[in-house]
Order: C-alpha cells, then structure tokens, then sequence
C-alpha cells in the first residue's frame, strides 16, 4: 500500500511541475526561446506572494490575483523589451540574454531577501488531507495543486486550438514569414504569448511557495526539474508535458520511497533514460517544422 | 487607374542587388505576369512589394498611398497578400485552420470558407488534414484560398506551377477567372512563359534584375520573348 500511496503522492507533484513546465513549453514552442530565467522567475512570483502576506491581509490564495497579472506584465514587457530584440540577433542571443537575466534576478533576490529560506503559510491546509483507507490519504492542497495545474494545462491547449490568437501563435511557430504575410505582427504575438507563460509561471510560483520553502537559489533547481518535465513529454506539446511532469513527480516519490535520500536523483535517471530510449520526448509535436 | 506602382526601386539581399531601377504598373482589375529566367528578381520585386524586402532606393505606391515603412504585417490589411514561392502551408494546422490564419486581418469582402470550399470543393474533402500531409497540388490551392480568404485587393502569385505536374497546374490556373471575376487584381510572377500567355492581361520580362520586354501577350512574338527571357 505504501508503493501505491507514492505513486499518488508522484503523480499529484507531477501536477506542480507541470504547471512549472507549461510556460517553459509555451515560450519554446511558439518563439523558440530556451527560457533559462524561467525557474528563477517562478522564485520571484513566489517571493512576492510571500510578501503579500507577510505584510498584508490578503490570504495566501487570493495573492494570485496579484501576482498573476503582475508577472504576466513582466513577460510582456520583458518580451517587447528585450527577448525581441534579442531573437533578432538570432537564436543564441536569447539564450545568453536569459541566462544573464537570471543571474541578475537571482542575486537581487538575494540582496533584498537573504539567502534564508522562507515559505508561505497556508495554516491547516498544509496537513489537511482526505482519508481514503486506513493507510492511504490524499493532502488536499496537493490535490487542489494537482488539479490547478491540470486546468491550467487543458485551458492553454484549448486557447492554442480554438481561438484566433492561439491559432496564430501555432501558425508562427510553424513559419514566420508565411505567418506575417497572413498580417499577423509576431512581435505583439510572442509578448502575448510570454506574457501567458509568465502568467503561468506566476501560479506555479506561487503554489511552490506554499508547498515547500525556497530561496533565491531555489530556481535553479526549478529550472532543471521543468525542462526535464518537457523533454520527457516532448518538445512543443503540452500534453507530454503534462506527462512529464507526472513521470518525473512520481519517480521522485516513489525513488524517494526505496531510497529516503535519492528521491530526485531517481527523477535524473528517469529524465535520462527517456533521452537514451526515447530522446524525442513521449508524446512529441507532431510535426517539426 | 493604376492600383500598384512601382517606381524604379533597388532591391536587394545584403551585399548582393536584385533588382535595378525596375519599374512596374497593375491598373485595378488586371492581370500582370512577370516572367524571367531564376535569379531575374520576380519573387524579389513581389517580396518588396509584400513588405518582406524593403527597397533601397524607389518608391512602391498602391491605392494612392506610399508604402514605404509599412511593416508587412500591415499591407495585408492595406489588401495585399503574397502567396509566397514553395507554397508555406503551416505545417502543423489543418486545410481549414490554415484558411482561418488566412483571415486573421481580413477585409470584408466575398471570400469565406463557405466560399473557398464552393469555390476549391477538394480543399472541402481534405479540411481537416494536416499541411503536411497534403500534396503539392493540395497545398498549392490551400495556399492560394489562403490568401483570398483575406480578401486582398491585389493577390500576388509566386511560382505556382513550381513543382507540380501540368494537369495540376492548369487546374490551378483554371480558378484564376473566377478570382478576377470578383475584381481582384492579380500579379502571377511565372517560369512557365505558355501558361503566363494564358492567363495574362499584359507581360514584363525581366532578366537580371532589369526591365527587357513588356506588352500586351498578342503582341509579343515567341521569338523576342524567348530573346528577353535568356538575354541573347
């Protein structure tokens, strides 16, 4: 029953990673930015729902109608700022402007906040759980986490199948060039699309917050566990990186399981072994273009 | 009056100059073809004229207005639309999603889907495969309804024929009379010289980037054409 109840625990973690994946994907897929700011950046959204509560009445929920807004304005301007600029430039120049930017972030964070671990308080929610039988309970924030991350991952995917811009930001994914001379301006569309991922990343911040403590070196980390989440599922789709995210929370668990202490190098081997046996990820995009 | 003027531009790639000093009209309702030998400058001259290249020196006119600075995302709405060379089907999107990324900034106007697909009735059959699994034929039209769907003003065909067996190719050409018919102007940039003789209200030949032949198609011999067209 213990083996059961890790793989429960995997697959509700996996729902945090992939919402940690989901903009890490959106931003590879539709502008071919390796987003290497990405974990970091989560940190942040993170640390700014933990001053809200620290410091106002708002409760630890209700900061993400602050921080989801405020992140995914960081997105688009940082997009319309800096990444377009950069993607100009051609496509290495993302990469090291990403690569800076979070190493500037990372060290501001840790100039304002230290470098001590913080968390923030959910109260009884932390332990709160539902019994399933005498020696199998489900934590209901990891549920409610699993179940954020599973909306957050349906809704994008039907944003990008069903309304105009998704299917614009398909189609300049496919070929740029033929998607301007459909008059789509794919500056605005990719500030639209970071602005999503960074809206994204603010929620997966922000339950990260509240599920473990961080710091500002945390993202790194975070970095590592979303970008294997996306290779195992495969590149450009949001589905496999929902599996991903799954495979790797349930490795995690259940390696942790065995071995208390090689729980996230059990997630390593896993990530590795799908590169050897299977390097274009589960579930890759149908076609690459 | 002319919809499209195009006064003595430079174009070019880098260090290297397409086009020189070239000159081009469309009158509204008119169809123009441009044909010449590879490298003469015609998908050149139709990139600048869709904003993809930007002109060196010249000016480029149409519905009055200078297009100079105007980003190419903007013509279309201005109604231009390139149905650019090798076809440029969006890979991943189906027959009809790529029709509705052709509508993104359309015009009102008579193309819609339930136009293309009375219109294209195969595009009909085939709406829901992907890009890349149509054949060339297949995306060949898929590109062209793209592009109406639009409704441009002014359509510009690069290099339809490339690629594709004759029988497609006249079943191509055979829609182009109902696309006029709806007042669309229409510049076809061809290799095919026969095929441009059919469908053309008037020809230019262009060889290295410069103006050799132009006219009406009944008054141009085969023998000058074909002295245009290799420069001997």
């Amino acid at each position: 029953m213990e083996w059961i109840n890790a793989i429960i625990q995997g697959c509700l973690l996996g729902g945090l990673y992939a919402l940690l994946a989901a903009g890490l994907s959106l931003m590879f897929g539709v502008m071919r930015i390796v987003n290497l700011a990405h974990g970091v950046l989560a940190i942040t959204a993170a640390y700014i729902a933990w001053v809200l509560v620290q410091h106002t009445p708002i409760p630890p929920f209700a900061t993400l109608i602050v921080v989801v807004p405020v992140m995914a304005a960081v997105g688009y301007v940082l997009q319309r700022g800096l990444l377009n600029r950069a993607l100009d430039q051609g496509s290495l120049a993302p990469i090291l402007v990403t690569f800076g930017l979070a190493i500037v972030i990372t060290n501001l964070l840790q100039e304002i906040f230290t470098v001590d671990n913080r968390s923030i308080q959910i109260g009884a929610l932390e332990t709160d759980s539902i019994r399933i039988s005498s020696d199998l309970a489900i934590g209901i924030f990891p549920l409610i986490t699993f179940v954020v991350g599973i909306v957050v991952i349906v809704g994008l995917q039907l944003f990008l199948s069903r309304t105009r811009t998704g299917r614009a930001m398909r189609a300049t994914s496919d070929d740029r060039d033929a998607a301007v001379l459909m008059g789509i301006n794919n500056r605005q569309l990719y500030a639209i699309a970071a602005a999503i991922a960074l809206g994204i990343v603010g929620v997966a911040g922000v339950f990260l917050g509240m599920r473990t403590q961080f710091n500002p070196g945390f993202g790194d980390v975070m970095l590592i566990f979303a970008f294997e989440a996306v290779i195992i599922g495969g590149l450009g789709s949001l589905w496999g990186t929902l599996a991903g995210g799954m495979i790797l929370g349930v490795a995690q668990v259940v390696g942790a399981q065995a071995f208390p202490a090689y729980g996230v190098l059990f997630g390593h081997l896993v990530f590795l072994l799908v590169l050897v046996v299977r390097p274009q990820g589960l579930i890759p995009k149908a076609v690459n273009s | 009056m002319s919809l499209l003027t195009v006064d003595a531009i430079d174009v070019g790639y880098g260090d290297f100059q397409a086009l020189y000093e070239l000159s081009a009209q469309v009158r509204e309702g008119e169809t123009l073809a441009i044909v010449g030998a590879n490298g003469a400058g015609k998908s050149t001259l139709l990139k600048a004229i869709a904003g993809l290249l930007e002109p060196t020196a010249g000016s480029i006119t149409f519905d009055g207005k200078s297009l100079s600075r105007v980003p190419a995302h903007q013509r279309v709405r201005r109604g231009i639309s390139l149905t650019p060379e090798g076809r440029r089907i969006f890979a991943s999107l189906t027959t009809e999603e790529n029709l509705l990324v052709g509508a993104y900034r359309a015009n009102p106007g008579p193309w819609n889907l339930s136009r293309i697909y009375a219109s294209f009735p195969l595009l009909n059959d085939r709406k829901d495969r992907l890009g890349t699994n149509m054949s060339g034929g297949e995306q060949q039209m898929t590109a062209i309804a793209r592009s109406l769907m639009s409704n441009p003003k002014l359509l510009l065909l690069d290099e339809v024929s490339l690629g594709l067996a004759p029988v497609i190719v006249s079943q191509i050409y055979a829609a182009l009379p109902s696309i006029t018919a709806e007042g669309t102007t229409v510049l076809v940039v061809e290799q095919d010289v026969n095929q441009a003789m059919r469908v053309a209200d008037r020809m230019q030949c262009l060889l290295e980037g410069r103006t050799v032949l132009e006219g009406v198609p009944s008054s141009l011999s085969r023998e000058s054409l074909a002295q245009a067209y290799f420069g001997i």
